[in-house]
């Protein structure tokens, strides 16, 4: 600040680069700002969400699952019931973290903490915020999902180490959603909206063959729950826990990569409506 | 490389647009602005000038117009632009999860400066902002006052050659205020461009070499503090107060009296090159208010000139 400034000092030069006004290269910087602001405030919310499917595998794989017995597993063995739903609260964990983060967490940091008014007044562009948010999602449902498959391991329902592909496996529903999750942050605009996304989550969470098989079901809705999402997630958590690999295996990755490349370009094509209106 | 001609204004703004639906926010607002001036919007709430800030930062799509700051627009160059802009904006946006020190550090980061130099310069600033023996306190423990000298702190930590501050002084004390007019001033002789809006008028006259009047979206007028009150209003101004009932009614009895006459529902003011002999008129005419003040006219008179409504409503 001692030096005057001139006219030289005015002149800017720039280059031509792709997205350049929505991309400055400089998502690590949104990264490093969440996990400083998670060391110093909110570390005791992160770890609560670590707790609750374990919570509910207690209740229900242990509890329930004393009444249930086994069941027949993926691939046509006899596995607990604990062992059964287990992948599927995995599946359903990183769903919800992944959609919170990408959604109420947007959202409020939006309108509410103005944290991303900020951050848009600086050198960064929209997509460098999106993706240090995906990013930290993800993050957390890493560490979510490591912390489960060790809880699953000390309950004894791991049997294989293909069950340890879970954790990537995790990360890969987690990023179907979160791509998905901001692009529909973009058309809320209030709390009532908001809800919407819950309405549409819990029965998804409840019947996407989570807590018993997709047979049980009329065909055609058996259909209609396997065009959803979750449920290429639970059946791919649930193959891999027991290792047991089949063309069905490749299709529910494939479902995933679909969901984010398209999830990824409708949330990049709604930046602008996001963040600069 | 996109075709770069030296800009002659930082700031040019051409017929520029912003609607809202139907709503024009801003309505073909144009004006320019050169190296190191002190430029101020002054309005009332809603006038647009906070949304006209947004569309310099690139922050705002424009309806339709020409931009540009420092040669290029801003909605396709947005973080170029803001690499060299600093924004106070109307309402503080510290991020509350971090504390004071590491507000300054990971806003610096965003602008991707290295941490050997953000390190030095945030404690630079922290002693700038008065809040050195905050340094390590949590953002909603201070006061409205220091988290307003944070966030302007914030805002120099890329040493910004233009500094855009919207309402910069709102919510503040006195004393604070004109602190922090000092150090604006500081940095308005070190070259640095300001934009402010404010509807303050003494601000704008203490800090703006030039502004324009902006109401509904449009520019009203546009001069210096002191050409503005030169063209649009009268030296002085007397205020008289008749009581509430009385104001409006004795109007009538004061007529020709001064150059012109502006009946307000708490006062009534006269407009005149000499308060002093036009209120030995008004007791001359029989006519006792409770209170009279002659005093220098302000922007805010021209302000009243112009759309017929007070700054402050």
């Amino acid at each position: 600040m001692s030096n005057i400034l001139t006219e030289e000092d005015y002149r800017v030069q720039v280059k031509d680069r792709p997205f350049s006004a929505l991309y400055a290269r400089n998502a690590k910087a949104v990264i490093a700002r969440g996990l400083r602001a998670t060391k110093s405030s909110n570390w005791l919310i992160m770890v609560s969400g670590f707790f609750e499917p374990v919570l509910y595998l207690i209740s229900m794989g242990v509890g329930l699952g004393a009444l249930v017995g086994t069941v027949v597993g993926p691939g046509g063995g006899e596995i607990s019931y604990a062992a059964y739903i287990a992948p599927a609260l995995l599946a359903v964990s990183a769903m919800n973290g992944a959609v919170y983060d990408s959604t109420w967490n947007v959202f409020f940091k939006m309108n509410f903490a103005k944290l991303y008014q900020g951050m848009l007044y600086t050198s960064l562009g929209p997509l460098d915020v999106a993706i240090g948010e995906i990013f930290l999602a993800l993050l957390r449902g890493a560490l979510y999902a490591t912390g489960f498959t060790a809880v699953m391991g000390m309950m004894g329902l791991i049997t294989t180490p293909w069950a340890l592909l879970m954790v990537p496996a995790s990360v890969l529903i987690a990023f179907g959603f979160a791509s998905f999750g901001m692009g529909i942050t973009s058309y809320m605009k209030t709390f009532q909206q908001m809800d919407w996304i819950n309405f549409v989550m819990l029965p998804m969470f409840l019947f996407s063959a989570t807590f018993y098989p997709l047979s049980v079901y009329p065909q055609g809705i058996q259909w209609f729950i396997q065009a959803l999402p979750l449920w290429h997630g639970v059946e791919l958590l649930r193959q891999l826990s027991v290792g047991i690999f089949t063309p069905a295996t490749a299709i529910h990755i494939i479902y995933y990569l679909v969901m984010i490349l398209v999830g990824m370009v409708l949330t990049t094509l709604r930046l602008r409506k996001l963040f600069l209106k | 490389m996109p075709n770069q001609t030296i800009p002659n204004y930082v700031i040019s703004a051409d017929r520029l647009t912003k609607h809202y639906g139907n709503f024009a926010a801003v309505d073909g607002i144009s004006f320019d602005v050169p190296a190191g001036e002190s430029f101020g919007l002054l309005g009332p709430n809603g006038a647009g000038k906070s949304t006209t800030m947004r569309m310099i930062g690139g922050v705002s799509q424009r309806t339709s117009g020409k931009l540009t700051i420092m040669g290029l627009d801003p909605e396709q160059y947005g973080p170029e632009v803001r690499a060299h802009l600093g924004v106070v904006p109307q309402q503080d946006n510290l991020d509350e999860e971090l504390r004071v020190r590491d507000n300054l550090l990971v806003y610096g980061r965003y602008f991707g400066l290295p941490m050997s130099y953000l390190k030095p310069k945030a404690d630079e600033l922290l002693e700038f902002a008065q809040l050195t023996d905050k340094a390590k306190a949590k953002v909603d423990s201070l006061s409205g006052g220091m988290k307003r000298r944070l966030t302007i702190a914030r805002s120099l930590i890329n040493e910004p050659k233009i500094l855009l501050l919207d309402e910069p002084t709102t919510g503040l004390d006195p004393q604070a205020r004109h602190i922090l007019w000092d150090r604006l001033f500081r940095l308005k002789e070190s070259g640095v461009t300001l934009i402010l809006t404010t509807h303050y008028m003494d601000e704008a006259e203490q800090l703006c070499d030039r502004l324009v009047v902006v109401d509904k979206g449009q520019i009203m007028a546009e001069g210096s503090p002191a050409s503005l009150i030169r063209e649009h209003s009268t030296r002085e101004v007397l205020e008289l107060r008749f009581g509430s009932e009385r104001n409006t009614t004795v109007a009538a009895d004061l007529a020709g009296i001064g150059d012109r006459l502006e009946p307000l529902p708490d006062r009534v003011l006269i407009y005149t090159h000499d308060g002093e002999s036009a209120l030995e008129k008004v007791t001359a005419r029989g006519l006792h208010p409770i209170t009279s003040l002659v005093r220098r006219s302000s922007l805010e008179d021209v302000f009243l000139r112009l759309t017929g409504r007070s700054l402050v409503d």
